[in-house]
């Protein structure tokens, strides 16, 4: 009896939900109340629209020893910069490097300046500024030879188990999304709409800034700032929300 | 584990899904062992379980419920799923709160220590078999 007890335990513990169907994948939007949508759809009451106004300012404005603006060589963001961000995480040279990550690649080669700190108002800015340009565009991360060794790093550190509580990312995002973690419904961990404005946190913050916090409700040590481990979660995450339409700047609650 | 190496815990007289031995040699208090439950900080336990806790507000659902426990498993039964629930049932999202090995990147603060004490678990068992 107990035996059977064991038996059917296991196998139930096998059916696992894996992997969400493409067809049934849902932004983070979508499981926030109300109001909140309706702060995040209104771009005047968007929290976030004093990152993108700052960000916009960033774009325009000659810094660094070149003394040279992002304007300076990619004109207007509305026209130059559409449909980047969806295109972020991007292999450059041997390996993927953020959108944040590509800012501060250009203000140190371009503009010889110094890059700038990460969550910082001004990388968040910028960031925000730039895939703003992108809204309403499908996240279009293609796994192929080159991203493919990248793409599968960053699921397996998404399948990992980590921290004191040993947990891996997919048993709450792919597994139990939509059921209630501490009263809260779990989202499905899409990265549509980075940098977000989060009600938590009072601010603008990055997809890293994200994951961090999740690393350490899991009471694991996070990763750094930029590291590899992180990039290639994030492109994970964003070739796993490919096709879904990008939101930045949304707001989260 | 396979039914063999099952059969032989059963003729041994040890259960594999049971811990029958308190952790610790006093008796659990109930009273700690609730408010240990309902700690969001402490148990934890609230974050993925809902229970007969109507001061709480915000309770998960990705666990079974606590009420019941204490008719559904024996004593020995809850013990070993708080000390290592893996052990019940290895796809379990449930943490082991009394386990410090087969961990992966502890953060520095918590690192060769389990989630909760000897003391604690016995605690927390001793609120959780009221759970009828």
């Amino acid at each position: 009896m107990r035996a059977a007890a064991l038996f059917l335990a296991a196998f139930c513990a096998c059916t696992q939900a894996g992997e969400i169907p493409l067809a049934e994948r849902r932004s983070g939007y979508e499981f926030m109340g109300r109001e909140t949508r309706a702060m995040q759809d209104d771009d005047t009451t968007n929290p976030a629209l004093f990152a993108l106004l700052d960000g916009e300012t960033l774009w325009n404005r000659a810094d660094g020893a070149a003394g040279r603006a992002c304007a300076a060589c990619h004109g207007d963001a509305a026209q130059s910069m559409k449909g980047v961000a969806a295109r972020y995480p991007a292999i450059v040279g041997a390996k993927p490097l953020n959108l944040e990550q590509r800012i501060n690649a250009c203000r140190v080669e371009k503009q010889r300046a110094a890059a700038f700190a990460y969550e910082s108002k001004e990388l968040l800015a910028l960031t925000a500024y730039v895939a703003r340009q992108s809204r309403g565009l499908p996240i279009a991360i293609e796994a192929n030879d080159t991203t493919r060794p990248f793409i599968d790093a960053g699921r397996a550190l998404y399948e990992r188990r980590q921290g004191q509580l040993n947990l891996a990312c997919s048993q709450c995002h792919d597994d139990n999304w939509g059921r209630s973690l501490a009263g809260t419904p779990i989202p499905q961990a899409h990265p549509t709409g980075y940098p977000i404005y989060r009600l938590e946190w009072q601010a603008m913050g990055s997809l890293e800034r994200r994951l961090r916090n999740c690393m350490i409700g899991a009471r694991a040590e996070p990763y750094a700032y930029g590291s590899p481990e992180m990039v290639e979660l994030e492109l994970y995450l964003m070739w796993r929300a490919r096709g879904m339409k990008l939101e930045t700047p949304a707001v989260r609650p | 584990m396979t039914s063999w190496a099952f059969v032989l815990l059963f003729l041994a007289g040890a259960r594999a899904d049971e811990i029958p031995a308190p952790l610790s040699g006093a008796k659990g208090d109930p009273q700690r062992g609730r408010a240990i439950v309902a700690n969001r900080q402490v148990g934890l336990c609230l974050l993925c379980h809902n229970g007969p806790f109507p001061e709480e507000r915000f309770q998960g659902d990705l666990a079974p419920d606590l009420r019941g426990v204490g008719s559904r498993l024996t004593e020995g039964e809850i013990r070993l799923r708080l000390v290592d629930p893996a052990r019940a049932n290895p796809q379990t999202i449930m943490p082991a709160y009394y386990k410090t090995d087969g961990l992966t990147r502890v953060a520095p603060s918590y690192r060769g220590k389990p989630v909760l004490s000897a003391e604690q678990i016995e605690d927390v068992l001793a609120y959780l078999v009221t759970l009828k």
